[in-house]
């Protein structure tokens, strides 16, 4: 849909908004001029300033301060949401349940990939302003807000759950420590920060598409179901070309589910790919059960579309803006 | 309007992707219909995905003597009879195959000891009987319909809005809305309209429910004529976290209680022994040994003679008595009362309620299992709805279809827990068989009226183009505000009539709202169209709720203290729009019950 964004470019205009009393509402933000944004009286408590990536795809896009009041137990999103009911209506921003569970409020912030819902501010440093910007490894729509469909277009190219065909459901049984991995995996919430960090997405510098840990999870989940009987080792191979993941373990960093996507889905599956016959136990019962597994006619994944690596960090000072404070902090490119 | 419109052609549309949208594309894709999905958030993040403590089946795995007999009966007691029977009757039913159907497709469920479905206890269930996987039940659920839709081919439509339904010669044939990233206008043609749009949580300030609960499907369905009905049964769950102020209202599972979280007051009483309705006092533990031993045998999945503790009694009860404490000077610090799960075993906390430790631990800073936390009603679930044919979902409009949270009848006065996960997934099939039914009967093509194609593009554009106005923040602020503190758990003839003259009033300034800077990903356009929606809806509710005068279920009248079943017993508020243009709002008996579902209530009727 849009062009990939290069925040490392973005537009350095910043945008001041400040608390005060002002009751009228305020007109539409303007890069580079003081607003003043309808604030109740009693908030002129402790603020802190959000510095906001803002504007729209393949238009100027700048960082815009705000100053909001910040209450016991605030997190980034209650900032955002403050920032829209106060000061720009027209923020972006992408959310649903405010409780870490649906994985919707995925953002940069200070440079860290983060559920906004989840990030206290109180675990920031508020002398500095908090920077807030997309996940920059997907195109850029607006604000916030980035184009994940790249994402959903690989999930179809997976082989959904595939059980025996003769053995009917109500005679399935398996115990509870036989699924506890699997229920692991299946924890995730789609939020795509560990798509947004892998850093073999990020440099899009490989041949052929990747997968990304994102759908190596979800595959480990298939693979690992007691019953399931498909055989996804060709497509983990081939297609979804799970040989470029070099083990950097970015990605579990990031998980807000705590999945230990490397150690428990990425490295497990790269050994059965390395030996398609590693799991005996497996075999036995594919061999019982009169199914050989048989090469599935994958689909091609999709080409990521995603964005180009970034280059130094958007410095709002640096044209001479009227903002006091700080460059975003260094941002975690590549893995350590 | 220049540019040819972007326009798609279904057989059936689906308005919704929570369960009972995804369940409902999936049945009518089975049925050979071509099916569209459109949802106003990414696939996967509906309010479906927050459900937590699971889905209500007799499937007899933790209590063999359980039985659809039971559960239905537990659902009429529960919804203090003014549920629709038939549904109630088949959801009782049928829930249990569709639950093995999930499993089928692949849902992955927490297990008995002896390899099968698990089963745990929740509010007003006279046995364990929620299949569940953990405290994250809905994303289980969800994940797999989705996978399932996907796999199936079904086109998605996602991060599109429906702001309008057309209306044909044979009733509704199509959809009007706007793509959300770009703001682009989109159509639909369809011969057959699914509602699953959910519900209405935020009409008010405190509330489990997300920006999505704009009660969209019942206002879409009440302008195309269709009836709501029971619109004042709007649930309070008695437990949501109440500090810090950020996360007011988030829900903290029933799955707590069924665990056997004790709620405290500021005195440390177990207040709730105080609040258990006399007529069902039989069915609740005598003292705390009792409940102990109940939670101690539910822990390990084992049978008991043991009564359940008074925490388990229904939502709308356990709501009262928490506000009652804290209106009487005995809450907690920050206006709740305390619910405590910490006497059990660390581990088995954390194993069995993990987002709810996850959720205090990084939200509130509170141990859940170190100490207690703090809770009070929040709103949670409309039981009121679009009315439908329990058969196959249909509307009182040909060609409209409802399932889920947006569609009435099913929960009657007040749901049980658990009871919403496993109505999805019954009458989303129903509903999406329904309409494919509808479709493969529809006489030739839909024709698509340009004059209502203009009108719903006008309508999108004008908030844009107004030069000065107030934001929608600002009414929807002060709507929260209106229902919150006007139509809330407790209700009065005086303040009800004060809701609805504020509510005439927020229509009139949202008819001059303004929301500038364009249409590529607007919120604060977005939210234009959620506020009429709103105030549609909550104009029902308070309606609804000012002419039931008796209080049954959710529906707690100050005025009108007690049921008052020669009155109001078997009757169902029913709201519509007049001729006029106006809300009007009436009664109709209830669906009449058959004589041999009427004996499985025994002596509760
Ligand atoms: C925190 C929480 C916990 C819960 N726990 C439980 C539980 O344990 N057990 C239980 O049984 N129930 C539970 N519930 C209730 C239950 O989750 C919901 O009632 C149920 O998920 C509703 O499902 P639905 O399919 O009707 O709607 P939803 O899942 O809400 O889906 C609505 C869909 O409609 C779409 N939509 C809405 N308006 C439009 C429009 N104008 N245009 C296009 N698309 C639109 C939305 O985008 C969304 O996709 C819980 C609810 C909450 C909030
Ligand atoms: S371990 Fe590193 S390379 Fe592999 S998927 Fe995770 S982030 Fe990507
Ligand atoms: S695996 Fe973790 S980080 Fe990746 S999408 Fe799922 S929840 Fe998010
Ligand atoms: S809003 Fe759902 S994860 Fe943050």
């Amino acid at each position: 849909m849009t062009g990939p964004r290069q925040p490392g470019e973005a537009g350095r205009a910043v945008t001041v908004v400040e608390p005060t009393e002002v009751t009228a509402a305020s007109g539409p933000a303007t890069a580079g001029q003081v607003i003043e944004a309808a604030v109740p009286a009693e908030a002129a408590g402790a603020t802190a300033t959000l510095r906001v990536f803002r504007g729209e795809a393949g238009q100027d896009t700048r960082f815009e301060d705000f100053a909001v009041p910040v209450q016991e137990g605030m997190v980034v999103l209650d900032a955002l949401h403050w920032i829209q009911g106060n000061a720009a209506p027209d923020l972006a921003v992408r959310w649903n349940c405010k409780a870490a569970k649906c994985g919707s409020c995925s953002a940069e912030v200070n440079g860290h990939p983060r559920l906004t819902c989840k990030t206290r501010l109180s675990d920031l440093d508020l002398a500095e302003p908090i920077t807030v910007e997309p996940m920059r490894s997907f195109p850029h729509i607006r604000d916030l807000v980035t184009d994940v469909s790249w994402n959903y277009a690989v999930n179809r190219t997976i082989q959904p759950f595939t059980p025996p065909a003769d053995l009917p459901q109500s005679e399935w049984r398996w115990q509870q420590a036989d699924i506890d991995r699997l229920q692991e995996f299946r924890k995730c919430i789609e939020c795509f920060l560990c798509q947004d960090v892998c850093h073999v997405l990020r440099s899009h510098e490989t041949e052929r598409p990747f997968m990304g840990p994102r759908y190596l999870v979800r595959t480990a989940g298939l693979e690992m179901h007691p019953i399931d009987q498909a055989d996804r080792r060709p497509y983990l191979k081939e297609l979804g070309n799970i040989g470029y993941c070099n083990i950097t373990k970015c990605c579990t960093e990031v998980c807000p589910e705590h999945i230990a996507i490397t150690d428990n889905a990425i490295i497990p599956l790269k050994e059965r790919v390395a030996d398609r016959y590693y799991d005996p136990l497996r075999w036995a019962w594919r061999v019982l059960r009169g199914r050989l597994p048989e090469l599935p006619v994958g689909r091609e994944l999709p080409v990521f579309p995603g964005g180009q690596p970034p280059a130094a960090s958007a410095d709002p000072q640096a044209d001479g803006s009227e903002a006091a404070g700080t460059s975003p902090p260094e941002r975690r490119d590549e893995p350590s | 309007m220049s540019e040819p419109i972007e326009t798609h052609a279904v057989d059936v549309l689906v308005i919704g992707a929570g369960g009972a949208g995804l369940r409902a594309a999936i049945a009518a894709h089975d049925a050979g219909a071509r099916v569209g999905l459109v949802c106003k958030s990414l696939l996967g993040k509906a309010h479906t995905v927050m459900a937590e403590g699971g889905m209500a089946a007799a499937l007899g795995h933790v209590a063999p003597d359980d039985s659809w007999q039971v559960h239905f009966r537990d659902t009429m007691v529960g919804g203090k009879l003014l549920n629709n029977p038939r549904m109630a009757e088949l959801h009782a039913k049928e829930a249990p195959e569709r639950v093995r159907e999930l499993e089928s497709w692949g849902a992955v469920f927490d297990r008995t000891t002896d390899g099968r479905i698990l089963q745990r206890p929740f509010g007003g269930h006279s046995h364990p009987r929620l299949a569940h996987v953990g405290d994250r039940t809905g994303l289980e659920m969800i994940r797999t319909l989705q996978d399932r839709a996907v796999s199936l081919g079904i086109d998605v439509f996602m991060e599109c809005t429906v702001t309008r339904l057309i209306s044909g010669a044979h009733g509704i044939c199509g959809a009007y809305g706007y793509w959300r990233t770009t703001g682009r206008p989109v159509v639909f043609s369809a011969k057959a309209v699914v509602l699953a749009t959910g519900g209405i949580g935020r009409a008010y300030s405190v509330t489990s429910n997300s920006w999505e609960y704009s009660g969209d499907g019942h206002a879409l369905a009440y302008d195309a004529g269709a009836e709501l009905i029971d619109m004042e049964f709007v649930q309070f769950h008695p437990t949501g976290m109440v500090w810090p102020p950020g996360v007011r209202g988030l829900l903290v599972t029933e799955a707590v209680r069924g665990e056997g979280g004790i709620l405290r007051n500021r005195d440390g009483r177990r207040f709730m022994w105080d609040y258990l309705p006399e007529d069902r006092r039989g069915e609740y533990a005598a003292t705390d040994e009792e409940a102990e031993r109940w939670v101690r045998a539910a822990s390990r999945s084992q049978p008991t003679d043991a009564r359940r503790p008074p925490e388990l009694s229904t939502r709308d009860n356990v709501s009262r008595a928490i506000y009652q404490e804290v209106r009487d000077g005995r809450g907690s610090p920050h206006g709740g009362v305390f619910l405590d799960i910490s006497y059990l075993p660390a581990d088995h906390v954390r194993q069995k309620l993990p987002s709810m430790y996850d959720q205090f631990k990084e939200l509130a800073d509170v141990d859940i299992t170190k100490g207690p936390m703090e809770v009070g009603p929040t709103t949670h679930y409309v039981m009121g709805g679009i009315r439908v044919d329990a058969e196959t979902g249909a509307t009182t409009v040909a060609g409209l279809f409802a399932a889920g949270e947006c569609a009435g009848g099913m929960h009657g006065g007040n749901r049980l827990g658990g009871n919403s996960l496993s109505d999805l997934l019954v009458f989303g099939a129903r509903t999406g068989a329904g309409a494919a039914a509808h479709a493969a009967g529809f006489p030739g093509t839909p024709y698509l009226d340009p004059v209502q194609l203009r009108v719903a593009e006008r309508e999108l554009g004008e908030p844009l183009e107004r030069l000065d106005g107030e934001d929608a923040y600002a009414i929807q602020r002060d709507l929260q505000e209106t229902m919150q503190t006007l139509v809330g758990i407790y209700r009065t003839e005086a303040d009800l009539t004060e809701a609805i003259a504020r509510l005439a009033d927020l229509r009139a300034r949202w008819l001059a709202v303004r929301a500038p800077n364009g249409r590529a990903y607007n919120p604060g356009w977005n939210l234009v169209f959620d506020m009429r929606n709103l105030i549609t809806v909550s104009e029902a509710i308070s309606r609804s709720a000012r002419q039931r005068q008796e209080s049954r279920g959710a529906h707690s009248r100050v005025d009108y203290p007690d049921l008052d079943d020669r009155a109001w017993g078997g009757v169902n508020s029913v709201v519509h729009r007049a001729s006029d243009g106006t809300m009007e709002v009436g009664t109709s008996p209830l669906v009449s019950m058959r004589e041999e579902l009427r004996a499985l209530l025994g002596g509760a009727h």
